[in-house]
Parts: structure tokens; sequence; C-alpha cells
């Protein structure tokens, strides 16, 4: 398991690669990758993203360990970014690697559902006029969680 | 006990922590006690429903003890991913 809380961009390539590499006995590598869209107004120019060093490795690493007790699988990885980011930047990424693709499919969107609302991320929309407005959280991505 | 915030609490109170001094026993007895110091902190507690609470890091409630707590934070709904 590798959890990682940067502020410097990723290759998003090279960890997919260096993941695969490092899965031995897998049939099959779920990767997913987040990219800072631009808001629903189309004027975002900088999205800030704050986070609380510590808790968000440890929410992160509980995370990722309650998806390894429920699913068979051999690695996990966490990849998100804070500080400032523009549209197309990527933000996040998660991976999975397990014997069968079920497991790997389900287990990277439960990471994904979980680390929405439930690691200590947050993100600041800032426009070009210098308007900035935190994004709120949906209900439907606490409402996500009741699935799992 | 250090208090932090984040986000938009942190934006509202205007420190991201502080040191707090108190003999408050449970969250809410600690949120009570910085609404009555001033406005700023009134204004960021106004509505408990738009916000969470983690003690020494792990997601916590309003009504959890604060027995041998080091560090609350209070923040806004996260917004991860």
């Amino acid at each position: 398991m590798r959890i990682v809380v940067q502020e410097a961009p990723f290759d998003a390539g090279a960890e997919a690669d260096s993941f695969a590499a490092h899965a031995d006995q897998v049939g099959a590598i779920v990767t997913f990758t987040g990219v800072v869209r631009d808001s629903d107004a189309g004027n975002m120019q900088v999205m800030e993203i704050e986070h609380y060093p510590g808790m968000t490795e440890k929410a992160l690493t509980k995370i990722a360990e309650q998806a390894t007790d429920r699913w068979d699988l051999a690695d996990v990885l966490v990849i998100h970014r804070y500080g400032r980011l523009v549209p197309g930047d990527r933000i996040m990424m998660v991976a999975t690697a397990s014997r069968h693709r079920k497991a790997a499919f389900e287990a990277a969107e439960y990471l994904m559902d979980y680390l929405k609302s439930r690691a200590p991320f947050w993100k600041k929309e800032i426009a070009a006029s210098g308007q900035a407005d935190w994004v709120a959280a949906k209900d439907e991505d606490e409402d996500a969680l009741s699935r799992w | 006990m250090d208090v932090l915030y984040f986000a938009w609490v942190r934006e509202r109170i205007g420190v991201p922590r502080e040191q707090v001094e108190t003999a408050a026993t449970t969250v809410m007895e600690l949120v009570e006690e910085l609404r009555q110091r001033e406005e700023r902190y009134e204004a960021a507690f106004a509505d408990l429903s738009a916000l969470r609470v983690a003690l020494d890091q792990d997601l916590s409630d309003f009504d959890s003890a604060l027995d041998g707590v080091r560090e609350v934070a209070f923040f806004p709904p996260m917004t991860g991913g």
C-alpha cells in the first residue's frame, strides 16, 4: 500500500507502470486519475486545495485499509495533490491490483467515494475576476457512501 | 489544547490554529465557549450542521468528550477527489 500527499505534479503513466511492476500474481489492475475540471460557469482560473497535514495521511490510510479488508487486493495506491492547480491538471490517482477484475473495479470506486467525503481536503475555485468560492460538498457524494 | 480551523472556518476566524485554555468537557461546550468570545467565532459557528469536527485527527462529533484530547479541528464538509 502506498499513500502519497504532495503539492508537486505526478506522472500518472510512470506511477501506473511502477504499480504494475510491483504487483505479483494479479489478474487485474484498475487505475483512476482525477482531473481538475473547469467550474460550471466556465470561468475558473485556479483551484486551490487545502488539506489537514497529518489527518490527511491518516484518513487515506484508513480508507485504503478498509478497502483491503473488504476485497482481495494485492496492492493499493492513492496519490492526492494539494495547493494551486489549474483546469486540466491531474489532481489525484488511485490504483488497485487484484486477482480479479471485479474486486479491482469495486475497490477503486470505494476508494473514490470515501476519499471524496472522508479525506480532509477542501477545494476553492478562483475565477479570472478574483472571485473565490469554496466548493460545497454535495449530498450525492455523502449518499454514495450508503451503497457500501 | 490546540484548536485548528480549515477552509472558510479558518477565513472567518482569521487564524489557522491557536492554543485554547478551556475547562470544556465536550466539543459542544468548547464551541459555546468560543462563541462567547468574539463575533468572528459566532460567525464561524453559527450553523453547526455545516461543520465537522476532528479530535486528534479522527473524525468525531459535537457530543464527544474532550478527555485527553490534544488537538481539535473544525472544518466544513470535505471535498476531496
